[in-house]
């Protein structure tokens, strides 16, 4: 066989060819078993903190939980007016967010010529979704709260919220903007109409998907966000009516927020562990939703 | 035939305007998030300057004494940025390998329904709201780790860290499994005709022709557990130690979150250096980030 | 299938040789009844229409197919002698290098682009390593011109360069066979004859079989040429004979470009 490949053939070349040797075997095995084992980790991972938040938490969600107010003279619990806070907060947000964000998304794939601006306006959007909540607090805790003396209040901890989820939403839009075809476009624009009515009667419609997508992110981050809101919705447990949500200084407890009271301030822990799972099912709910859209929005 | 053709003129006229109002309007929505971050770095600079002035910048960043309700306070914030950089490394050290082998498994060898399963669980991972893992720390891990090294309390680093690589985990599986899909089948099949097997090929080829959106799915990671502050001031312990692996510590996050309720004065002022700090840190890994990124255009 | 007495022969020298070979992708039968036996030292060509199942023939000899869902193969292929089922894959792949249509190097430099295969079977040693990096890289007739640049990136060689490259990392693995599917049909004239002026080297020391979509060039090169239209072996005989007076009619409306 040595004189096939003419060259002095390294031994170690020559042996493989018998077979795939006893340590190469042992390599391949090693590296299957550290993937399985990564695989098995992060699913048992998973399991393991939904199982036992469920089985905690299950038992605790009750029907007064959902439906009463909390009273230290009754010593009753209840979270309520925390999902009254939660849903107040992500329709105010996205009142302010769903328009800007579009809007943006709108300008950078439609309007925009300058690509320089194009390009800064992109950097931002970047920036702004690497901030940390706990930043977003305190920015929307020094501009909301005290500038523009909101007070502690659920209106300057959903305009916060509105900043924050302001990226994800021009993402999403911008992806369904540019699945749209040019040749509608340009069939609007044939029939002499102008942008706007192109952008108004083609684009956005044909976008709905993407945009439907972003709110439900949006929705999801806000669900979830509990550190942009402790300074500045605060951390009132009171029942608010629609129109005081949007007064400066009736501040609220979100779900989440309201858990980390229950838990970390006042060792409530089937009380945290019943909105744990409250706050999961949303969760769930949230991403099932969001992946049926994305599967819609590629065919 | 004036009357029309005038009729005609100042319906383009009426149209035209549309048209501009609009297009100012969409343009104002695109400034937003250039606005946002400009007020944002603006509110925390001022805000989180004067204090820096006042302590003495290398007083405030290697000052190794946080005491600031003490008779004779004293700001150093080095315990914080410490901890936040032990915490990050610890829990990157954890999460970047299974995430990897987690990736490599999803993306290359996991049967398709196994593969949707485990990915499934992956973006569940990431969606869970932080005050939730903050609460599965709290029950399941502080106490876990309180016994099993026999100390007397459990919240410390080590809990933390354990905390954040948990959290971590799933943008590093989802970013990365990105990245390795992404590798072009002519380079999987180039190495397979050489005589390696798949898993050598995988992790030969596919792993090192996907590094720079796995290093991507890193830094991001990074900025996740660098700016995570429910879930760590939940399971850390709060106390302004220099970090230990068994220590109470604090975050900087946590350390702004931790007294800003009841803070005043100078010690508030320090809390927005620490933010200052905290966002400047941010900042550094976006830009690392975007570098990253445009290279991976390039190719 | 067109045999003399004479050519029975020469399967005694014959490297690779396949009996009653079919191919089936799912429910297409993609390869029928293939009798063929590749002589040694020489170049084969492999012609025919797209489709007609040559690089599935090519693809088969190196077990590449074994990737491909759905595939069923029947019959015998023998590499000297050996049935290459009861081979492991990887191992015969190092024996039955194969170059593809479209280059391919790693995105990783020149030198791990050569080192890469005798790494993976166990060569590790610089002073080894070195040798037949060098060795392979003259055998490809590309040294000269990125001796210099060893440690640069693949990917910065144009496509010629590249698809020599590509030989070389073949060649490193010291294979006994080498496939080329159609390994310049991506190329500009220039850089195609300078691989067919190394294949024509390279025989010297290995058996190459190629597919090609270029009659002049198989008609340039080959030794041997076989005609595959629509998954069967229509005509296999020396290069000149088939160009100059075919035995089938097919194969003769093939090469005055009646079709395909």
């Amino acid at each position: 066989m040595m004189d096939i490949s003419g060259t002095n053939t390294s031994d170690a070349i020559l042996t493989a060819k018998a077979g795939i040797s006893a340590k190469r075997k042992a390599k391949i095995g090693a590296l299957k078993g550290l993937m399985y084992f990564a695989a098995a980790l992060t699913t048992v991972l998973l399991v393991g903190i939904i199982g036992y938040i469920f089985f905690r938490g299950v038992p605790h969600v009750t029907w007064n939980l959902l439906s009463t107010t909390p009273s230290l003279l009754t010593d009753n619990i209840g979270i309520l007016p925390n999902i009254l806070n939660t849903l107040y907060i992500i329709i105010i947000a996205l009142v302010f967010a769903l328009p800007i964000g579009v809007g943006t998304a709108v300008y950078l794939n439609e309007y925009a010529t300058n690509k320089k601006l194009v390009r800064v306006i992109e950097l931002a959007t970047e920036t702004l979704s690497g901030i940390p909540s706990i930043i977003y607090g305190l920015a929307g805790m020094l501009i909301f709260v005290q500038a523009m003396n909101m007070g502690t209040s659920i209106l300057a901890g959903a305009l916060t919220l509105a900043v924050m989820t302001l990226p994800i939403i021009i993402r999403t839009t911008q992806e369904a903007l540019k699945t749209v075809p040019d040749s509608y476009r340009e069939g609007a624009l044939a029939l002499g109409a102008g942008r706007w009515h192109m952008v108004r009667t083609v684009v956005l419609p044909s976008a709905m998907d993407g945009i439907v997508t972003g709110i439900i992110l949006s929705i999801g981050r806000i669900v979830g966000e509990s550190a942009a809101l402790l300074y500045t919705a605060g951390m009132a447990n009171e029942i608010l009516t629609p129109l005081k949500s949007i007064t400066p200084g009736n501040a609220g407890a979100t779900l989440t927020v309201s858990l980390y009271m229950y838990a970390k301030e006042r060792g409530q822990f089937d009380v945290a562990f019943a909105i744990a799972v409250i706050l999961l099912i949303i969760t769930f709910v949230i991403n099932i939703s969001a992946k049926l859209l994305g599967k819609k929005l590629k065919k | 035939m004036d009357g029309t053709v005038t009729l005609q003129k100042s319906r383009l006229k009426k149209q035209k305007s549309v048209e501009n109002i609009f297009k100012t309007i969409f343009l104002i929505f695109g400034m937003f998030s250039i606005a946002f971050v400009i007020f944002i770095s603006i509110f925390l600079i001022i805000s989180g300057v004067p204090a820096i002035t006042k302590i003495g910048f290398f007083k405030f960043m290697f000052g190794t004494k946080w005491a600031s309700t003490a008779a004779k306070p004293s700001f150093g914030i080095l315990p914080f940025i410490l901890t936040s950089v032990y915490g990050t490394c610890g829990a990157l050290l954890v999460s970047v390998p299974v995430g990897i082998f987690c990736a490599v498994y999803l993306a290359k060898m996991a049967p398709g329904p196994v593969a949707a399963a485990v990915r499934e669980a992956v973006d569940l991972l990431a969606a869970i709201p932080s005050v939730v893992y903050g609460l599965f720390g709290m029950i399941i891990i502080v106490p876990s780790v309180r016994k099993l090294f026999n100390l007397p309390d459990g919240a410390n680093l080590f809990s933390a860290t354990v905390v954040l690589a948990i959290m971590v985990l799933p943008s590093i599986i989802s970013e990365s499994e990105t990245a390795l899909r992404a590798v072009p089948k002519e380079y999987e099949e180039g190495s397979l005709a050489l005589g390696a097997t798949y898993t050598e090929t995988v992790f030969k080829v596919s792993l090192p022709a996907a590094r720079s959106g796995v290093l991507t799915s890193v830094i991001l990671g990074t900025g996740r557990a660098i700016g995570e502050a429910m879930a760590v001031m939940m399971v850390a312990g709060n106390v302004a130690n220099m970090p230990g692996i068994f220590k109470s510590v604090r975050f900087l996050t946590t350390a702004v979150a931790s007294e800003m309720s009841y803070s005043s004065g100078l010690q508030r002022q320090a809390l927005f250096s620490i933010a200052l700090v905290l966002f400047f840190f941010i900042i550094m890994i976006n830009v690392v980030l975007r570098k990253l990124t445009s290279k991976g255009e390039v190719k | 299938m067109i045999f003399t007495e004479k050519r029975q022969g020469d399967f005694m020298s014959s490297v690779i040789e396949t009996k009653d070979l079919n191919l089936w992708y799912g429910k297409h039968h993609a390869l029928m009844d293939i009798n063929m036996a590749v002589p040694k030292n020489q170049i084969t060509a492999l012609i025919g229409p797209s489709g007609c199942g040559k690089s599935t023939f090519l693809r088969t000899l190196n077990r590449m197919n074994d990737q491909i869902e759905g595939v069923r193969i029947e019959g015998e292929i023998s590499l000297r002698g050996e049935n290459i089922k009861n081979l492991d894959a990887n191992v015969l792949r190092s024996r039955v290098g194969m170059v593809f249509q479209k280059a391919n190097p790693f995105p990783m430099s020149i030198y791990d682009n050569i080192a890469y295969g005798p790494r993976i079977l166990g060569v590790h040693k610089k002073k080894e390593l070195d040798e037949i990096v060098e060795t392979s890289l003259k055998q490809a007739a590309i040294w000269d011109e990125c001796k210099d640049r060893l440690k640069t990136s693949a990917l910065g060689m144009s496509g010629g360069q590249q698809q020599r490259l590509c030989i070389a990392r073949a060649l490193a693995v010291k294979p006994e066979v080498l496939l080329l599917d159609e390994s310049t049909s991506a190329l500009d004239p220039v850089s195609t004859s300078k691989i067919e002026d190394l294949l024509l080297e390279l025989k010297k020391k290995y058996t190459i079989i190629m597919v090609t979509h270029n009659m002049q060039q198989a008609a340039r090169i080959a030794d041997r040429t076989a005609f595959f239209l629509l998954g069967e072996l229509i005509e296999y005989d020396n290069t000149e004979k088939i160009f100059s007076h075919p035995a089938d009619k097919r194969t003769e409306d093939y090469i005055t470009g009646r079709f395909g």
